[in-house]
C-alpha cells in the first residue's frame, strides 16, 4: 500500500504540463513512503502518450486504451482497477479541469480521504498536505487521517520530472460503465478584435473597477501608456469586456513586457495566465492581496487615486 | 422536474485581519453568499421561469447566522431552503465525505432531479462536493458547466465544461444529475424589495443530523486543520511608497525606464 499511482492528462493529442509536475509530486511522495511510482495513461494515443512519459523515477506504466478524449467514467473505472492491481495506496492527480471531473468520484467510490489543491506536503509518519484558502491570504497544513488518500496537485507548484526512464509499461483492459455524459465535441472561445497575447504592455482590470461606467478610468490608462487592455474573469463574466480579453487559466497566457494589474487581487487561475510577464506592476488597497507576492513593483492605494495620477504623468 | 441548489455561506477576511489558531479572527471574516453558488441559484430559478422546474430547494450546511445567506436564494427565487447544523459540524472542518453525507440524506427526503452547485467554494477552495455526491447517490455529473440547456423531454442536460485555455468541451449528460456550476454561466440577479420581503415569508427548515437520521459518527471527518499562518512571501516586489501623486510619479519612472510610453 505504499506506492503511489499518478494518473496522466492529456487533451487533442499533447500531454499536458501537470503530468509531468505530478509525476515529481508523486516520485517525491513515493519516495517517503518508500514504495514504487505508478503511472496509468488513458485513452488517446497512449503508446506514444507511455513514451513521452517515461521520465526518471517512473517505476510502471500502465496504458488504457479505451477511447480518445477524457471521459470520466473510463479514468474512474482505470483508477480503481489500478488501485485493485497494484499496491498504490495514495493517487495523485493533477488540479486541473478534468482531475476535479473525476477525483472526487474516484475517492468517494474508494472511500480514500480526499485533498485538492496541494501546494505541497510532508509525509512522515503520515500525510500533511500545504493547501491555502480564503483566496490565498493564508496558508494552512491539512493532517489526513490513515495511509491511503487522493491527492490533487496545484499545476505549476512541481518541477516537471525530466530524464529518461526505464518503466515497464503494460497495457490493461478496462470494463468501464455505460456513459450517462457523453462527450459530443469541443469549442474555442471566439477570437474577436485583439489578441492580447500579442501585445508589449497590458493594463489589466479586475473587480476593483467596481462599476462598468468605471473602466473609462484605466482605457485612459491603456490609451496614455499605448497599452492593450485585458482583464480579471469577472470583469468578463460581467460582459463589461468581451471573452477575448480575459487573462487567466481559462482566458489568455500572456507574458507582455509589462503587465499592469489594477484591482486584480491575484487568485491562481490568474495568475496562470500572467506570471510570466517581464515586469509585473499592481495596483491595490490591500496590502495582502496575493498579486503582490509576484509583482515587482506594487502601490498600495486605491486605483481611483492613483490610476488618474499615472494618466498626467503620461499626458 | 425538482431541482436542489447546494449553496454555502462563505466567509472572507478583511484587508486587516489576525489569525487565532487554526482559523481567522472572527471579528475579521465577513459573510456572504459563495460567488459561484450565486450563479447555480440563478440557473435553477431560470429553469423555474421556463417552466422546466416546478420547485427550488436550497439546501446548506450551516449554522443559525448563515440563515441571512440563504434567503438571498430565497429572495432571488428558490421556493425554500433546508439548512442542516450540528455540534457535531463546530468540532472541525467537515472534510468532502462529512458533506456529501450530510447531503445524501437531504436528497433522500426531497428526491430531486437535478442537483446545481457552485464549481468551488470561495474560502476552502475545495472544488469537489457535486462530484463526490454524484458518485454517492448514483447521479451522472459534469464539473466546471458554463454553459447549460435542459431538455427535460429527452431527459438530458446538454452543458459546455470549461477547460484551460479558452477550449470547451461539449457534453450530454442523462438526469438525474450534479452539476458544478462556473461564473458567467448566466447573469446572476440583485434580489428585489419584493423578494427580500417575501423570502422572509419562505420556509427554512433547519434540520440537525439527528433528524435526517445520522450520527456525528457518520459525519467524523478524515482530515484536520493543523496550522493556518500568513505565507512568507517570496516576493521582492518593490513598493512604491507616498500619497497617490508620488507613487505615480514613480511609477511613471519605472515605466519610462522599461521603455513605456504612448
Ligand atoms: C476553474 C476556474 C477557472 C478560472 N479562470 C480564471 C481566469 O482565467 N482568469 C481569472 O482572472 N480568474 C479566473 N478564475 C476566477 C478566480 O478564481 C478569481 O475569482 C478572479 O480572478 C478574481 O478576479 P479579481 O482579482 O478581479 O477580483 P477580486 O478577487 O474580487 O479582487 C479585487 C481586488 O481589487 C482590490 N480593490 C478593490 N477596490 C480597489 C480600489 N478602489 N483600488 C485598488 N484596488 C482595489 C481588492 O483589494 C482586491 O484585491 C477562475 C476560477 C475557477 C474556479
Amino acid at each position: 500500500m505504499s506506492d503511489v499511482l499518478v494518473v496522466a492528462e492529456h487533451r487533442r493529442g499533447e500531454i499536458r504540463d501537470v503530468s509531468y509536475e505530478a509525476i515529481t509530486a508523486g516520485r517525491e511522495l513515493a519516495d517517503a513512503r518508500d514504495g514504487d511510482l505508478h503511472l496509468a495513461v488513458v485513452s488517446g494515443d497512449v503508446e506514444q502518450f507511455a513514451d513521452d512519459l517515461n521520465r526518471k523515477g517512473v517505476d510502471a506504466i500502465h496504458t488504457v486504451a479505451n477511447g480518445e478524449e477524457f471521459d470520466h467514467n473510463v479514468y474512474q473505472a482505470s483508477v480503481e482497477r489500478l488501485l485493485g492491481e497494484t499496491d498504490a495506496g495514495a493517487v495523485v492527480i493533477p488540479n486541473s479541469v478534468n482531475g476535479l471531473d473525476y477525483a472526487p468520484a474516484v475517492a468517494e467510490a474508494s472511500d480514500l480521504p480526499l485533498v485538492t489543491d496541494a501546494v505541497g506536503f510532508e509525509y512522515d509518519d503520515g500525510m500533511t498536505v500545504t493547501r491555502e484558502m480564503y483566496g490565498s491570504k493564508v496558508e494552512t497544513t491539512v493532517d489526513v487521517t490513515g495511509d491511503r488518500f487522493v491527492l490533487t496537485v496545484r499545476g505549476g507548484e512541481w518541477a516537471p520530472a525530466e530524464g529518461v526512464g526505464d518503466a515497464a509499461v503494460g497495457a490493461v483492459d478496462v470494463d468501464h460503465p455505460e456513459s450517462g455524459a457523453r462527450v459530443t465535441g469541443f469549442e474555442e472561445v471566439a477570437g474577436g478584435d485583439v489578441d492580447i497575447a500579442d501585445a508589449d504592455v497590458l493594463v489589466s482590470v479586475g473587480r476593483g473597477i467596481d462599476e462598468e461606467e468605471n473602466l473609462e478610468v484605466v482605457e485612459e490608462l491603456a490609451d496614455a501608456l499605448g497599452a492593450t487592455l485585458s482583464a480579471s474573469r469577472p470583469i468578463v463574466d460581467n460582459g463589461w469586456l468581451p471573452k477575448n480579453r480575459q487573462v487567466g487559466q481559462s482566458g489568455k497566457v500572456v507574458t507582455p513586457d509589462v503587465y499592469i494589474a489594477v484591482g486584480i487581487s491575484g487568485a491562481v487561475q490568474h495568475v496562470a495566465g500572467m506570471k510570466g510577464s517581464d515586469t509585473i506592476v499592481a495596483i491595490n488597497t490591500d496590502p495582502n492581496a496575493p498579486i503582490f507576492d509576484i509583482a515587482d513593483y506594487g502601490i498600495v492605494g486605491d486605483l481611483f487615486d492613483v490610476v488618474p495620477e499615472l494618466v498626467d504623468e503620461f499626458a | 422536474m425538482k431541482v436542489l441548489v447546494t449553496v454555502k455561506e462563505v466567509a472572507e477576511p478583511d484587508d486587516d485581519f489576525a489569525i487565532e489558531g487554526t482559523d481567522i479572527a472572527e471579528a475579521d471574516l465577513e459573510y456572504d453568499l459563495n460567488e459561484w453558488d450565486d450563479y447555480a441559484v440563478e440557473a435553477a430559478v431560470q429553469l423555474a421561469e421556463a417552466g422546466i422546474a416546478d420547485e427550488v430547494v436550497a439546501v446548506t450546511i450551516g449554522p443559525e447566522r448563515s440563515e441571512e445567506t440563504i434567503r438571498m436564494a430565497l429572495a432571488k427565487g428558490a421556493d425554500r431552503a433546508v439548512r442542516v447544523w450540528d455540534d457535531a459540524f463546530e468540532a472541525g472542518f467537515a472534510d468532502v465525505a462529512a458533506k456529501v453525507t450530510t447531503f445524501e440524506a437531504v436528497v433522500e427526503a426531497e428526491e430531486p432531479d437535478l442537483i446545481l452547485g457552485g464549481v468551488q467554494a470561495a474560502d476552502t477552495g475545495f472544488g469537489a462536493t457535486g462530484v463526490a455526491l454524484a458518485e454517492r447517490i448514483g447521479f451522472e455529473h459534469a464539473a466546471v458547466v458554463n454553459d447549460l440547456d435542459i431538455d427535460a423531454d429527452a431527459g438530458v442536460a446538454q452543458v459546455h465544461r470549461e477547460l484551460e485555455g479558452g477550449v470547451e468541451e461539449l457534453t450530454d449528460v442523462d438526469l438525474p444529475a450534479v452539476l458544478t456550476v462556473q461564473t458567467g454561466l448566466n447573469e446572476p440577479r440583485y434580489a428585489s424589495l419584493r423578494g427580500i420581503r417575501q423570502a422572509q415569508r419562505k420556509e427554512i427548515d433547519a434540520t440537525d443530523l439527528a433528524d435526517l437520521g445520522l450520527t456525528a459518527d457518520d459525519v467524523a471527518s478524515a482530515l484536520e486543520i493543523t496550522s493556518m499562518y500568513e505565507p512568507e512571501s517570496e516576493s521582492d516586489a518593490e513598493i512604491l511608497e507616498g500619497d497617490a501623486g508620488e507613487s505615480a510619479a514613480r511609477l511613471a519612472e519605472v515605466l519610462r525606464d522599461k521603455g513605456v510610453s504612448a
